[in-house]
This record gives structure tokens, sequence and C-alpha cells, in this order.
């Protein structure tokens, strides 16, 4: 049957995120706080950051997306948090590489490694790099 | 009922195998597929007849333009305008909307008036009246829903009042489901002295219209949506209010005369076509209706009904299964939005995908409808000629997988 190809999207770990999400709920203090929609379906990230001394000492995320767009962002949180803002802003790059299908080493991913399924439903990635994003972007203007 | 289906071999995207399943195609809101009559009479026409419109002299010119003007014919035969005079081609149903927003709505808005849509707008009606509004200093109103997703017509007449100038309301709605009485909204929007536009996206496809009757005064479609190409479409309005309305884009074919510092402008309809139009697009759509013709918009409707009387007890039968709209299949067109609780729609869709089954999630272009109704998103099937009461059980037995998967991965 046709769904047993999903277990390559939905994997165990992705659900487990997905109904657990680390990290998830809003911070008191933030010092890099961004807001990002995906227009095609309605979702929302809201993403904070505690950034100290070039270290991301803490990070939440809340809004309301998808399997994949909320176990994204639990995956990714659980990636950044104790790494240097240009590490953490390199692992965005290897997650879009990895996304689209290209070949890149996943180790410093953690568990986010596992959306790699994702590249092969073309129409879902955009759900996978909104959390991805919404870091980037924030970590940018704050280097600004 | 699939051997019963003799529409559906004219489609040949229709005969193919998606996720290593046959294709199921439920996303015919957002456009539906093309006949291959009609995409080889238009390919026949680029072949021997294809030239410029209304320019020259030469054969070809004259071959062209004549049968793009058949087709405005035939779309005015097929509404039943008055005239092809009332009959401007289009790129589509939204820029239609904005034709008449910018060129009748700037001219007659004023500070203080009122514009009434209602919450079930897509967004090509209603962004439109929202700017609007907001360079005149106008008021935007919405027109509330019932519990089932109808329009409320006693707040219709609340809302609709002496200071109204522009009512516009979609015929059919894109997510619930729900047929608008836009003849009753006509009168009670001309008792008021205001006009009536008409968001018939979704309804010229699927039942027969006729703007006379419904004595609206602009009317707005597509013709993607009705198998024609993309890119054409048409706005029908009223002679009299289209003679007195302002061209909103200037260029070739629209002009009379032109001087240096000042220039008039050609007859209807040609004073709202600027550039070269998009010929093969009209031509398309005029095959399209001949097609539609021979079919029958009643046999259309009834093919419809039939799926949506057989689905949507099924779809209510499914525990967990949100269905929007009307609940009773005689009140419900072939577009039924729906949500699996606990799932959001894009992983109920690529779920739906995998088995074959192809339909929509998202907000719809209607995210003040998913506001108003506390949604983020819903998934969307949408039916047409060319589907069957199997087509409908597919997506039963898709969905009530998608489910299992979801919860015994979840376990």
């Amino acid at each position: 049957m046709a769904l047993s190809k999903m277990y390559n999207l939905y994997r165990q770990v992705i659900l487990d995120h997905s109904d657990n999400p680390h990290h998830h709920g809003e911070l008191p203090k933030s010092t890099n706080e961004i807001e990002l929609k995906n227009p095609t379906c309605g979702d929302v990230l809201k993403l904070q950051l505690v950034v100290k001394d070039g270290i991301i000492k803490d990070a939440a995320f809340s809004g309301y997306g998808c399997t994949i767009s909320q176990a994204s962002a639990s995956m990714m949180t659980d990636a950044v948090i104790n790494k240097k803002v240009e590490d953490a802003d390199n692992m965005v790059q290897v997650f879009s590489d990895m996304i689209i299908g290209d070949d890149v080493d996943t180790n410093v991913l953690g568990d986010a490694a596992v959306l790699q399924g994702v590249s092969k439903f073309p129409a879902r990635i955009k759900c996978a790099t909104l959390a991805w994003k919404a870091l980037h972007r924030s970590l940018t203007n704050q280097s600004k | 009922m699939d051997n019963n289906n003799v529409w559906r071999k004219d489609f040949p995207i229709l005969d193919q195998k998606v996720n290593d399943e046959d294709l199921v195609y439920l996303d015919n809101a957002a456009t539906t597929q093309k006949p291959k009559d009609v995409m080889s009479k238009v390919a026949n026409f680029y072949y021997s007849d294809y030239a410029n419109v209304h320019r020259g002299v030469h054969t070809l010119a004259e071959r062209s333009t004549e049968q793009f003007e058949a087709a405005r014919e035939k779309v005015r035969k097929f509404i039943n305008a008055n005239s092809d005079k009332e009959v401007i081609f289009t790129k589509g149903a939204t820029n239609s909307l904005n034709l008449v927003a910018q060129s009748y709505g700037e001219e007659n808005i004023h500070e203080g008036d009122e514009i009434v849509i209602s919450y079930m707008e897509h967004h090509s009606n209603l962004i439109p009246w929202q700017q609007l509004a907001l360079r005149k200093k106008a008021t935007l109103k919405y027109i509330e829903l019932t519990d089932d997703g109808q329009l409320d017509m006693d707040d219709a007449q609340r809302k609709i009042t002496d200071k109204t100038k522009i009512v516009s309301i979609a015929q059919s709605s894109n997510v619930l489901g729900v047929i608008n009485p836009v003849k009753e909204l006509a009168q009670i929007a001309h008792s008021h002295d205001a006009v009536m536009v008409v968001d018939g996206a979704q309804s010229v496809p699927n039942m027969p219209v006729d703007v006379t009757d419904l004595d609206c005064d602009f009317f707005a479609f597509s013709g993607h949506k009705m198998m024609a190409e993309t890119g054409i479409g048409v706005l029908y309005g009223k002679q009299e209010l289209l003679e007195q309305m302002p061209p909103v884009e200037f260029g070739g074919e629209m002009i009379e005369f032109v001087k240096k510092f000042d220039s008039s402008w050609n007859e209807l309809p040609w004073k709202f076509e600027a550039g070269t139009p998009n010929i093969a697009g009209a031509i398309s759509l005029g095959y399209a209706i001949d097609y539609l013709e021979s079919v029958g918009l009643d046999n259309i409707q009834k093919n419809t009904q039939a799926i949506v009387d057989h689905v949507l007890p099924k779809l209510l039968d499914i525990d967990d299964l949100e269905v929007y709209g009307p609940k009773d299949p005689a009140n419900h067109t072939g577009v039924i939005s729906f949500n699996l609780k606990g799932l959001h729609p894009h992983d109920l869709a690529t779920g739906l995908d995998m088995e074959g089954v192809a339909v929509r999630a998202g907000h719809h272009c209607a995210q003040p409808l998913m506001e108003y109704l506390g949604l983020s998103a819903t998934a969307r099937a949408s039916f047409y000629l060319y589907n069957t009461i199997s087509d409908a059980d597919r997506l039963v037995e898709a969905i009530k997988a998608t489910k299992e998967f979801f919860k015994n991965g979840t376990v």
C-alpha cells in the first residue's frame, strides 16, 4: 500500500517530537524574537532566543503548524541550544542543503537529521524549513 | 458508476498512476482538467489560423479575430448577457473583480460609503474591496454566516443600508460548499441603490447561470475552473455601467484616437482590453463552453449531486473527521472541506496523495473565513463531471487509512 512510503516522512522520532515538542512555549525574556508565517498553509511560528556572549543560551517556539513543522522546530531548538551563533547559522545551511536532497554531513543536526526523508516530498519542504528560516533571520538581525 | 461516466475518457491526464495508485483528482475547485478535444482545437487554431486580432487586413488576422469574437459570443449566450459589449475578456475572476474595484469603485465610492461582502469570500473578492475602502475611507462590512455555514440573510438585510454602494458576494463558496441567493441579494442591493457584484468563479462551471435573470450588475469568472486554459476570464457588466466607467489599463486595442496630449477610448468591450489579449485562451474558453453545453450543466449537477449524496454521509460517519458547511447533501455542492482531529490538514493531504488522491489543504485563500471558523486550515475535496462514486469511495478509504497511520504511528 502506498501509505507505507510515508514512513520515510513520518519517522517515529518525528512523530514523538511533534506530539511532545521540546522547548515549546514562550520565554519570559529573550534577546531575539521573530514570527514567521507560511502563507500557503497559514502556519505561524514564533521563535525566541536568548543569545549571550555569542552563544545561544536558550530557545523556545510557539504557534501552530503541521507535524513536520512542529517536529522540525522542536529538533532545531534541541540542536542549537548552547551552540555558538555562527555554528548555529552554519547548521541552517546544512539543513537547507539536506532538505533539497544534497549529500551533506548531517551529524551536526542531531535528531533533525531524520528530516532528510522530507526531501522526497517536495510539497512539504517548506514545512520543514520554517523553523530554520526563523533561526537564520533572528540570528542575522541580531548581528546587525 | 465508473462505467457509466462517459466523460472521463475525454481527460487523458486522469489515466495515470500517482504514487503507484490510480489517480483520483479531487482538486477541481482550484482548477479543472482539460478535455482532449478542447486542447486539440486550440492547437489547430495555432497551427492554421493564428495571428493578432483587430489589427491588419490580412487573412490570418481576420480568421483569428473572427474566432476570438465568436468565443465572446459563446460566452454571452452561455451566461445570457444582452450584448457582446457586456462581455470583457480578462485574465481571470481575480482580474475581473479588481477591474470593477479600480474603475467603478474608484469613481463611485466616497468617504463614509459602505461596501458589503461576506465572511466566506475568497481573497480575490475581499482584498480589492478592503483596499478600495482603505483608499476612500469607506467602511467594509461582512455579512455573518449561520451555524451550518450558509449566508445569514437576516444579517444581509441589516448590513446592506442606504449608505451601501457595492455588495459583492460569491455565488458559490470555495470552502463551505454552499450556494448563495445572489438574485435575492441583488434585489436588496438595488432597493438601496447599491450595485451587485457576483463572484461566479465556483458557480459558472457547475450550474446554469443567467446574469439577466440574476439582475446582477457585474459578474466575474475564470476559464481555467471550467476546463479552458489558464489566464483567461470574464467580466460581465451591465452596458450602461460599463459605458460610464473609465478604463484602468491603457495601450493598444483600447483606444479610438490618440493625440499627443489626449486620447479617446474604443467602444465596449475593447475599452477594457488593452494590449494583445489572450487570444488562444479566449478561444479555448469558447470550446470549453461548447464542451460544457454538449455535456449539459444539468448532467454535471446530477453527477456531482449523486457523489455528494453518497459521500457526505460516509464522511460524517468517520470518527474524528470534522466536516464543514451544511450536513444535508441536498444543500451541499461538490466542494467539501474537512479536518481530521489532531492532524494538520497538510499531513492529511500528504497521506491522501500517497494513496493517489489529490486534495487541497490550506486556508483556500479565505483567511478571514478560517479565522471566523476558528481554524488555521482545512483539507478540501472538490468533485467535477469526470469524478465517480468510486473516486469518492477512494477518498473515504484514504482518509481512514491516513487516520490509522497516524494513530498507530503515535501509539
